[in-house]
């Protein structure tokens, strides 16, 4: 992806020209023109330009209203918006091949292990990293997945660099639990076997962890625990440092997620919540966020409710949402954001309510709108560029910018 | 139950648009206004589609089209009419072919196993889905005869099942080869050992073939005992039964074309993930691809380079190219989705639309009667709300044999076509067809 400075490269693309300069001086400055762009945080912009210096939106506005300095690398665009969110994944961790030196993201030795960390096991070098930012991706919540009671730690990253420190946001974003039959063991003797049993187990890891935290906040320091990983970890949920995020489907795990989050005062995140529309006043009621299914997830088991209009239905009742890819556990290995929220909008998701919720809607619930999610003067240089309606089947992504540098020019 | 219907379109007058698809074979019905893509030639703006008795009469531009007088005449001006799409590999209805006892089952049929009252049928009735070869799994070398079906609404697998002239009920036959299929004895742990066993298979089949028709020349000898392992192979030798067969990797794949080549029997490529590396060979075997469009590339080790573009690369080939869903791998719901997103990775669009319809009618043998608006075919047909292949485009309705099996505006249907509760029960049955109102007892 990386091209030494000096190499041009002219794009003819539905009779729009687009230039794209590489190498390391377009880090430094580059600017983004488009027919449409949209900050999402204001009105589109028609013939808009986006100004990013030192890897920084410098300026936003009309072209007649921002001068670019001389000589600057100009790309060019049907539309422009911003980076995209994929508010729940688990790509680089999870690896293309689905074999086991690839497959990091779900440890199945013990049902609770908040002590895994996200940084612990990501790939940057995984094609699948690629693949989405490849679509626009620039940003993604991406850890440990669904399968186990509590499975681990979640962090947020950017989909370059060649460590993780080089992609990292956040590095502990969320504590990742599953209530429902996915996190339930068959095998006769092992815990949680049923629905009532896992709540038991999280609320008596809560409460253990509540008493940790009580005795580390002890005055005396040899009162003090010894240190525990495990219970450090959950003394941030406890805190409300990272939120407790639920990957859970039917309306009785999520009242369930409800019911322990308001016992532990948690600040809970719904992951998943098929059948959040059957729900509508619970959760508009309890203020907590949902990181929606992909509206095209396979619709069986506990997630047999699920519709592609879920979507339309909670932004109606004024719910905070986002798009996530998931987990898939055989073909294809990942989804694609951008095309789950496009079948969102299929169904009648206004367009600048799905872009939202891909973008700044999705910074707000991971707690990164500060630098991410829209086009504003400050924030990250994380732009997309497409040649058509973005989540039209036929449109392209033609280019796409992080932190003001060209990470994929390919046509995609 | 057709003669009960008769009794109630009489009472109705039968001439309520749109009323019980069956009342409106009695007469003919004219849908006005629409473009009309025929997938036979150019679209026709503000056509007209005559249909009768469960077939299409014409259809051609309004001032060539005379409309009976007493036809229900239907205005669909801005809607879009194409045939039901053709889906050459499915999964609906819960298929089940042989079982572990071993690598091939030649003598099973998918006929055996298929829930009719499956949801995944009506969510293909709400995809546009009216035409398909219904599979049992890729796990092993030959798991079994599949049936080509229409997603009718039908009470037993013989209301769906398509026949052939002498009333026997078509199909082909699935095989795999490549990772799938590789697994502990008594399968092949090799891909060596599977070609070897499917060759000892076929070998065997001609033997059979050989025995019977010495039989058949000489009344003196008698014919081999009927062995139905060894019938379904013989259909297959005798081209009458086509092999659909899963392959990825660029080897595997010219491992079927080499065993087809030698056995003589037809056979469809399905999946094909590495199409780009061989789309020559292909072309040249002149085997026909039915592919796959998957959102990433992956999920096991033979789909590691799955391409979006590989719909274009055969195209650029020469090679007759269809879209499958293998649902539930990909939803039949988004159907339409497979082929516009092979057209952003640049396939002709019309060759894409071809690939939803006609040219998996022709790798079903089926392209007298199914996939193009042509006089005498089906009356299969789609009523869209816009292009095909905008993500905005809803299917408003979906038609099978001149009978309405899905219509999105009722409710007991819509949930099929957008989820929530109730899209994953089987199917109630009422034991009688929907009628004029809201489709109530379906």
């Amino acid at each position: 992806m990386k091209r030494s400075s000096g190499v041009f490269l002219g794009l003819l693309v539905t009779g729009c020209l687009v230039t794209i300069f590489g190498g390391s001086a377009s880090a430094q400055e580059v600017a983004v023109r488009g027919r449409v762009v949209y900050p999402v945080s204001q009105a589109p912009i028609e013939n808009g330009v986006v100004w990013i210096r030192q890897g920084k939106i410098q300026a936003i506005g009309t072209s007649t209203e921002i001068t670019l300095p001389e000589g600057i690398p100009v790309l060019e665009a049907e539309v422009v918006t911003p980076g995209l969110i994929d508010a729940h994944t688990v790509v680089g961790l999870s690896g293309a091949l689905n074999q086991p030196h690839d497959q990091d993201q779900l440890e199945r030795s013990a049902p609770m292990q908040p002590e895994l960390r996200a940084i612990d096991a990501y790939n940057p070098r995984e094609r699948l990293v690629d693949w989405v930012r490849s679509f626009g991706v620039t940003t993604i919540h991406t850890g440990h997945a669904p399968g186990q009671l509590i499975s681990g730690q979640t962090m947020i990253v950017k989909t370059t660099g060649e460590t993780v420190d080089d992609a990292l946001m956040v590095p502990f974003a969320m504590v990742a639990a599953t209530l429902g039959p996915a996190a339930l063991s068959n095998d006769k003797g092992k815990s949680p076997g049923t629905r009532a049993k896992a709540v038991a187990l999280l609320r008596g890891q809560f409460l253990e962890a509540r008493e940790y935290l009580r005795k580390r906040n002890a005055e005396d320091p040899s009162k003090r625990p010894a240190a525990n990983l495990r219970l450090d970890a959950l003394a941030k949920v406890l805190t409300r440092e990272v939120p407790f995020l639920v990957t859970a489907q039917a309306s009785q795990d999520l009242m369930a997620a409800l019911r322990v989050a308001r016992e532990f005062d948690l600040d809970l995140v719904l992951d998943g919540a098929a059948d959040s529309h059957l729900l509508l006043d619970e959760l508009a009621a309890a203020e907590v966020p949902v990181i929606l299914h992909p509206p095209m997830m396979r619709a069986h088991g506990d997630g047999e409710n699920a519709t592609m209009e879920t979507a339309l239905l909670l932004a109606d009742r004024g719910i905070p949402f986002a798009f996530q890819s998931g987990f898939e556990a055989y073909v294809p290995k990942t989804r694609v954001v951008l095309f789950e929220a496009a079948i969102a909008a299929g169904h009648d998701l206004p367009f600048e309510a799905t872009l939202r919720a891909l973008t700044l809607g999705a910074a707000e619930i991971l707690g990164v709108e500060e630098r991410v999610g829209s086009l504003d003067p400050g924030k990250d240089g994380d732009v997309v560029l497409f040649d058509g309606d973005p989540f039209e089947y036929t449109s392209h992504v033609t280019g796409v910018v992080i932190d003001g540098r060209v990470v994929s020019d390919s046509l995609r | 139950m057709k003669r009960i219907l008769s009794v109630v379109c009489a009472a109705t007058g039968g001439l309520v648009a749109p009323a019980g698809a069956w009342c409106l074979q009695e007469s003919p019905m004219a849908w006005e206004g629409a473009r009309i893509l025929t997938m036979d030639g150019e679209a026709i703006e503000q056509g007209v589609l005559l249909v009768h008795q469960g077939k299409i009469v014409a259809v051609g531009p309004a001032e060539s089209v005379r409309i009976p007088e007493d036809a229900v005449r239907r205005d669909v001006s801005g809607k879009v009419l194409m045939p039901g799409l053709v889906c050459t590999h499915s999964h609906c209805g819960q298929p089940n072919g042989g079982d572990r006892s071993g690598p091939m089952h030649p003598g099973v049929r998918v006929l055996d196993g298929f829930n009719v009252r499956h949801p995944s049928i009506q969510k293909a009735q709400a995809g546009g889905v009216t035409t398909a070869n219904v599979m049992s799994g890729s796990g092993h070398l030959l798991s079994g005869q599949t049936i080509y079906v229409k997603f009718r609404d039908g009470r037993t697998v013989e209301d769906l099942v398509i026949r052939g002239e002498s009333g026997e009920v078509l199909g082909g036959m699935k095989m795999a080869n490549g990772t799938n299929s590789r697994r502990d004895p008594p399968f092949p742990g090799s891909r060596a050992k599977s070609a070897a066993l499917v060759r000892e298979k076929f070998v065997a089949a001609q033997e059979y073939q050989r025995k019977r028709k010495a039989a058949e020349e000489d009344p003196e000898k008698q014919p081999p005992a009927r062995d139905l392992a060894m019938e379904g192979l013989l259909e297959v030798l005798q081209g009458k039964r086509v092999v659909h067969h899963h392959t990825h990797r660029h080897d595997d794949i010219l491992t079927v074309l080499r065993l087809s080549k030698e056995f003589g029997f037809r056979v469809v490529l399905h999946h094909v993930s590495d199409a780009g590396l061989v789309a020559e060979e292909i072309a040249a075997a002149n085997a026909p691809c039915s592919i796959i469009v998957v959102d990433s590339p992956g999920g096991k080790i033979e789909a590691k380079d799955i391409a979006l573009e590989n719909g274009a690369v055969l195209e650029a080939a020469g090679v007759l190219v269809a879209f499958h869903t293998d649902d539930p791998i990909t939803d039949s719901r988004l159907f339409f989705r497979s082929a516009a997103l092979a057209v952003r990775a640049g396939m002709s669009r019309r060759t894409a639309l071809e690939g939803l319809t006609i040219a998996g009618a022709k790798m079903l043998d089926l392209e007298d009667r199914v996939g193009s608006l042509v006089p005498g075919k089906d009356a299969d047909f789609l009523v869209l709300s816009g292009d095909p292949l905008s993500v905005y485009t809803k299917v408003e309705e979906t038609w099978i044999e001149g009978e309405r099996v899905f219509q999105r505006s009722l409710e007991a249907d819509r949930v099929f076509a957008v989820g929530g509760v109730g899209a994953g029960d089987d199917r109630v049955f009422s034991g009688c067809c929907y009628g004029p109102e809201e489709g109530a007892d379906r």
